[in-house]
């Protein structure tokens, strides 16, 4: 009976149209990167040549490379930095601050984008800090630190202090039960919110598009200037190759935090 | 863990202090600085106190000097409210039938759907924006679709307006508001609905009086988490807007880029902050429990 009364009629194919309709635009924009056609959005048969196209053009390449560039960077350095206040953050007694900082953490996810990028860029300008593509990566860190610290303080939730009992029992000084308890159960934490960091690096637009100085573009702002000048199907390829990355990268740090803590 | 003390406490946090110290906290502070400051003639700034910016929001100045009431910028945060309101609803709408599926359904599939919906989250918005201008063009996907089928006999102007803007957000957005509400009900105690049921409540009975009011945290959560990134918005309406569907983010990223006036960007971007502290606000008085 209380099935009967649990599922409500309806709301199944609500909830499976919900889906089509997130996943309908990635789906035609892949489909249609392979178009022979050189109109957008008319089938003519399978082609490669968009991607071929996309890879041979230099300025993309540029592009891709400061996008690994200021990706990589602002990952170790978010990660780092978020690794060492999650594991202060963790400690149970209660310190001076410790509230202020949880929702200081927040706060990028918070503020708008747009307001991120212009304080960001006038900000740089202020201090007349010019160091080219590194401004940009300054700016990621900032915002990418959020994401790479949700996976970590999760993770730490979930370590039961019987294990770091079991290796004071041991033994185990403080320091080597941290290196020998919490470092190895906490590394999925680490890798899921690294990649996460990665991932919102790559995919920034709009603090990007503000704060780089000219020449210093990435796959994102590039796209963008090649959308505002017409839509082409390389734009679709480029897209589609962006697009399944992320995708690789989201499923690879869900499946790293769906291993147990034992 | 015994093993910090206080001073290791702030050690561990000090990078993380300084980076948002220096690369955040001032930039927005400086924004703010900003907004109280006069327009240089070529763009930048003059040191000189002023609420030029603020007043410039509501009137305009012509050359004689007279004020006059300007409602431009008014209408810019009218059409972002209500878009952002719109958008938000129809998360609401789409969104808790969904969370509500997803949490009864059998328990091995729920991670499947969490996962499904949240790779959206993590791919690149731009893009996902760009596809939907594919979709939308005159001679786009949707209208080539309905001309096959004889639904309609000449194309539709879908882009470039208010509905491809708020098509947009929504789509944006969605999944902020599905995953909320899905933490909260998963969390629920459904033995409740089944006393419901067992004081001879149906099913919509039920679901009115028992699962949204308990459902709640998650919902507000949602409508915040929705609203707030909607309202400042650049994408949707710059790319599915075409420009002309100005929302408060273009605004304030237009006076930073060709309009050049730095001083009203940042007056705008301080009415904008307000409006998300007002939000979380909000939220934290009505959400209390709800967590993401």
């Amino acid at each position: 009976m209380s099935s009967t009364q649990r599922t409500a009629p309806g709301f199944g194919g609500i909830a499976w149209g919900a889906l089509a309709f997130l996943y309908t635009p990635i789906v035609i924009l892949i489909v249609f990167s392979f178009n022979s056609s050189k109109l957008i959005t008319v089938w003519e048969g399978f082609s490669a040549d968009w991607y071929r196209i996309a890879l041979e053009n230099d300025d993309l390449r540029r592009a891709a490379v400061n996008s690994l560039i200021v990706g990589l960077g602002a990952m170790v350095f978010s990660t780092l930095i978020a690794l060492s206040t999650a594991i202060a953050m963790h400690r149970r007694k209660a310190f001076r601050g410790k509230q202020l900082i949880n929702s200081l953490i927040m706060l990028p996810l918070m503020v708008p984008e747009v307001v991120i990028a212009i304080a960001s860029s006038s900000f740089f300008t202020a201090i007349s800090l010019s160091l080219g593509i590194a401004n940009v990566l300054i700016a990621h860190v900032v915002f990418c630190i959020p994401f790479a610290y949700l996976p970590m303080r999760a993770r730490l939730e979930t370590i039961p202090v019987r294990a770091l009992e079991a290796a004071a029992d041991l033994y185990a000084d403080p320091w080597r039960a941290f290196y020998y308890v919490t470092v190895p159960l906490l590394m999925p934490g680490i890798f899921s919110g690294a990649l996460l960091a990665f991932i919102t690096s790559l995919d920034d637009f709009i603090i990007t598009q503000m704060v780089a100085p000219p020449g210093a573009m990435t796959l994102p702002v590039y796209i963008y200037s090649m959308v505002r000048r017409g839509i082409t199907p390389e734009i679709n390829a480029i897209s589609a190759i962006l697009l399944t990355l992320s995708m690789i990268f989201v499923i690879i740090s869900y499946l790293i935090n769906q291993k147990k803590v034992a | 863990m015994g093993l910090l003390k206080d001073r290791g406490v702030y050690a561990l946090l000090s990078p993380f202090l300084i980076v948002m110290g220096a690369f955040f906290i001032m930039p927005l502070a400086l924004v703010v600085v900003y907004s109280f400051l006069k327009a240089g003639p070529y763009g930048g700034i003059l040191w000189e106190l002023s609420h030029d910016a603020y007043v410039q929001i509501l009137f305009e100045k012509d050359f004689d000097g007279n004020v006059a009431f300007n409602p431009a910028y008014v209408e810019v945060l009218l059409r972002s409210v209500k878009l952002a309101g719109i958008c938000t609803l129809f998360c609401v709408l789409l969104g808790f039938p969904t969370a509500y599926y997803m949490a009864t359904c059998h328990p091995s599939k729920r991670n499947a759907w969490i996962l499904l919906v949240t790779i959206p989250f993590w791919t690149n918005l731009l893009i996902r924006t760009y596809a939907w201008m594919l979709v939308l063009r005159t001679d786009g996907l949707l209208n080539h679709f309905l001309l096959l089928t004889g639904i309609i006999k000449e194309p539709l102007l879908l882009l470039y307006n208010d509905f491809a803007v708020g098509l947009g957000l929504l789509y944006s957005y969605l999944p902020f508001m599905i995953l909320p509400i899905y933490a909260s009900l998963e969390r629920m105690d459904w033995q409740m609905t089944e006393a419901a049921a067992d004081l001879y409540a149906n099913r919509w009975q039920t679901l009115v009086r028992i699962t949204i009011p308990l459902a709640m945290p998650g919902i507000v959560a949602g409508c915040v988490l929705v609203f707030i990134p909607a309202i400042g918005s650049f994408l949707a309406s710059d790319l599915l807007g075409g420009g002309k569907q100005m929302m408060l983010g273009n605004l304030v990223q237009m006076q930073f880029g060709f309009s050049r006036n730095w001083p009203f960007g940042s007056a705008v971007s301080v009415i904008l902050m307000a409006i998300v502290m007002l939000g979380m606000m909000w939220m934290a008085r009505n959400s209390r429990g709800a967590r993401l």
